[in-house]
């Protein structure tokens, strides 16, 4: 025989009604709203231009010399890593080595190229590594994919889980005592049992 | 009080689903061991087989180790910026002068995360000749598995390793010990 103690009833009927209040008819709108926002804005993000490996584009106009100014330079340089040295973005970079490469990001400026050219040029000659963001192309878009998508799928699992919770019936009221629920097969064994005693 | 209730069978997903889910997790999984496999992977040693690769030059000319199979190869990692290339630059030119005519020994310099500029600069001011050429999104480097500049990997006919230096040679002769070894 299993009971059930009343202070667990209520409990569990307390919980519940917090689940409800939470997921009322106009919560689920919202929540509908909510992961619809969510879908639009992971899409959306994924598909924003000047983000992640630039595309190719037509080169826009040539720069004087002292037109192109180290804010300019270092605003590449940032999104670009040193390639000989570990987790160095190039803007910071002391060494000889990363003054040639923004050095280089200034000749490509002054040359007209734009900063998606010039991204793409580094990773071509030094590979992705130096991106500061992978390139979304290949494997690399499951660094893009899994995490919204995993997080979504929690969500939503999340979500069903509430509403099942709530379209669930309700077994404990305070008013009624709490019921008692048989296995047949435990009713069958303390039947025999009690037979057994007698005999 | 006594009651018998029937308990429903909890609601399963569609085995397509499950299947999926599986097949989605074990490939994440592959592709995560392949990963660590490629990433643990060591250096080429001596005796394995080189893997073939090419070489695009400064003047746009495209070398295939394949292309080279008989001779034996120099294959000098440098840099503009690296001080200690300057040590060898001289010495490997001096040897490659004296093994040009021959025909049996092909120079390769490759250009370690440089800029173009510098690294012609460089060339012009030691008066390298020998083939040299960027080593474009760092494979050749990542095959071996390079740990600086300057560092020589020379291989042999067959297109094996047959020896690696790590650091400047000190003189023309250090690297000449060896090619002749090979030609023997």
């Amino acid at each position: 025989m299993r009971n059930t103690p009343a202070s667990w009833g209520i409990l569990q009927r307390n919980t519940l009604e917090v689940f409800y209040y939470f997921i009322k008819e106009e919560t689920i709108q919202r929540m509908k709203l909510f992961i619809g926002i969510l879908l639009f804005t992971a899409v959306l993000f994924s598909l924003a231009p000047g983000k992640g490996f630039p595309a190719q584009t037509e080169p826009s106009l040539a720069a004087t010399p002292a037109a192109v100014t180290d804010d300019q330079v270092n605003a590449i340089a940032r999104e670009l890593y040193c390639p000989v040295c570990e987790n160095v973005p190039l803007d910071v970079c002391p060494t000889q080595a990363c003054a040639q490469w923004r050095d280089l990001i200034r000749q490509k400026l002054i040359a007209g190229w734009n900063e998606g050219q010039i991204k793409e040029y580094f990773a071509l000659q030094y590979g992705d590594r130096v991106l500061a963001e992978p390139p979304r192309r290949g494997l690399n878009w499951l660094v893009y994919i899994l995490p919204p998508v995993i997080f979504l799928a929690g969500f939503l699992i999340l979500f069903q889980t509430l509403r099942r919770l709530k379209n669930a019936p309700q077994t404990d009221s305070p008013a009624s005592p709490p019921t008692e629920t048989i296995d047949p097969y435990l009713s069958r064994l303390e039947e025999e049992l009690r037979r057994r005693e007698k005999e | 009080m006594q009651t018998n209730t029937t308990t429903a069978a909890p609601r399963q997903l569609p085995l397509w689903v499950i299947a999926v889910a599986f097949v989605l997790l074990v490939g994440f999984l592959g592709l995560i061991a392949w990963g660590l496999r490629r990433a643990n992977e060591g250096p080429i040693r001596i005796g394995d087989r080189v893997p073939a690769f090419t070489l695009t030059t400064f003047d746009g000319q495209t070398i295939h180790t394949d292309d080279l199979k008989g001779k034996v190869i120099v294959l000098n990692f440098w840099a503009s910026w690296c001080k200690p290339c300057e040590e060898e630059a001289a010495a490997l030119e001096q040897s490659w002068q004296k093994y040009k005519a021959g025909g049996e020994v092909a120079f390769l310099g490759v250009d370690y995360v440089d800029t173009e500029p510098e690294a012609l600069a460089y060339l012009d001011k030691f008066g390298i000749t020998y083939p040299n050429g960027p080593d474009l999104r760092t494979q050749i480097s990542q095959m071996f598995r390079i740990r600086g500049v300057p560092e020589t990997y020379i291989l042999d006919q067959e297109g094996k390793l047959h020896s690696v230096k790590i650091g400047p040679f000190a003189s023309s002769a250090e690297l000449e010990a060896i090619v002749d070894r090979l030609l023997e």
